[in-house]
């Protein structure tokens, strides 16, 4: 049955400088919540690479966004979703979601996950393994969609249909985290700039 | 993961989101948005498995005070203000309901104060009232909240700007692209036409949509009034390939 479309999609106002107070109290300076939510993407069970991701989201000014709140969206290290509309498993407690903040003083973020598989694009190719990531702060009116995607994926990223829809390979490179090595693993950078030289590609999904 | 049943089978894709009715990212009556704005435009792309699929929640990832701020903060006493409820339905573009749905908010105390460590407003907290509340939509899509009017407070933008009293929701759909943060502002109050965060939505009928209104069938005889905010989130095309015709 086609169903049409018959109401309008509710707008968007900006998540305000409190965002913490509703997303993630603890960091607004209480305790309210038995748990949290977000603050574990893969789970213990997870198989995969362990990474760790880090940041910062930069305004116009070059100067950092101390109250930013970035959400991650992800398939397991096989490229399938927790989520019936992909129906293949999963581990149990991959959530393949997760939320962070930036830090009030420095405007770092980090999360901790595994690396994700290539996954399904809308007529069944594969996609080069990506995060999703999806940005709210106070002065954005509407929340920012943009992709990290992985440095050493060079044959999948040059194949991959979203990076190939932006021409200008500076501007492709924005999507492509930086790969750090440390001792206890694997760290991926991905800064964020909302706008001016370097901006950031944001999707519209 | 959820008590309730999602839509089974691939559908479609969302609908394209129509810019039109949301705040432009640039909106130079807000300040804080100029330099936090994209200058170039969005990349569109079509959606895939990871757009249409989304995080899931079920009632066990909340506890049963979760929804109620009237209780979920009390230090020894109640908190002080006008008690309301606030409560609606979640639907789609398709006027489908949306159950199985985190809705998340929070607010300022009935003085305008928020409890966050950066709110320096020199109205009083409440030591009763956290200020913020969870829940998920039932197979109706529908939610609840007990808690109090928020209060209007002044924010550094203008001079002299304050903001309508309001409460910050936060929606997750069955899909990622719908993700969605928005704000519910109370029907009749005459700073919403002050408001440059409100004002920045183009559409007045769109903004309409952002006012809750007051709901007195469901109101609490003695206790709290009601007010009633239904909430819609993109819908879905039946079909990835539209120019096939159906049943191919
Ligand atoms: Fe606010």
């Amino acid at each position: 049955m086609n169903k049409p479309r018959i109401l309008k999609e509710t707008p968007s106002q900006t998540a305000g400088p409190y965002v913490h107070i509703g997303l993630a109290p603890r960091a607004a300076g209480f305790d309210i919540y038995e748990q949290e939510l977000g603050t574990d993407i893969a789970g213990p069970e997870a198989k995969g690479e362990r990474i760790r991701v880090t940041g910062c989201v930069f305004d116009a000014t070059g100067a950092p966004v101390r109250d930013a709140l970035i959400e991650a969206w992800q398939a397991n290290a096989e490229g399938h979703f927790p989520h019936p509309e992909d129906g293949r498993a999963t581990e149990p407690g991959f959530r393949g979601w997760g939320r962070v903040i930036s830090d009030f003083e420095s405007g770092e973020w980090a999360f901790d996950t595994i690396r994700p598989g290539p996954v399904p694009g809308p007529r069944g190719q594969l996609q080069a393994p990506h995060i999703a990531l999806w940005l709210v702060a106070r002065g954005i009116n509407i929340g920012l969609h943009t992709r990290l995607y992985f440095p050493e994926e060079e044959a999948a990223n040059a194949a991959d249909p979203v990076l190939c829809a932006i021409p200008d390979p500076r501007r492709r490179a924005t999507l492509i985290a930086r790969r750090i090595e440390r001792e206890e693993g694997v760290t991926y950078r991905f800064d964020i700039r909302i706008q001016g030289a370097d901006e950031t590609v944001f999707l519209d999904i | 993961m959820t008590e309730h049943s999602h839509r089974k089978g691939p559908s479609g894709p969302f609908f394209a989101r129509d810019f039109a009715r949301h705040p432009p990212a640039r909106w130079p009556d807000y300040k804080t948005s100029i330099a936090r704005s994209p200058s170039q435009p969005l990349l569109s792309i079509e959606q895939g498995l990871g757009e249409i699929t989304g995080p899931l929640f079920s009632l066990r990832d909340i506890g049963p005070q979760d929804n109620d701020l009237l209780a979920n903060y009390t230090h020894g006493g109640s908190p002080i203000g006008e008690r309301i409820l606030i409560h609606g339905r979640v639907l789609d573009e398709n006027a489908r309901p949306v159950p199985g749905v985190l809705v998340e908010i929070w607010q300022a105390n009935a003085a305008g104060r928020y409890r966050h460590r950066n709110d320096g407003y020199l109205a009083p907290l409440d030591p009763n009232f956290g200020g913020c509340g969870r829940t998920v939509t039932d197979a109706e899509g529908y939610y609840f909240f007990r808690t109090l009017k928020p209060g209007a407070y002044p924010w550094p933008n203008a001079t002299d700007s304050w903001r309508p009293p309001h409460i910050h929701f936060s929606i997750f759909g069955s899909g990622f692209a719908q993700r969605l943060i928005t704000q519910a502002y109370f029907e009749g109050d005459p700073l919403i036409a002050r408001c440059p965060i409100a004002q920045s939505i183009p559409d007045p009928q769109a903004l309409e949509m952002l006012i809750a209104r007051l709901d007195m069938e469901n109101s609490v005889p003695f206790d709290m009034l009601a007010w009633r905010f239904d909430i819609v989130l993109r819908g879905r095309r039946s079909t990835y390939f539209e120019n096939r015709p159906e049943g191919n």
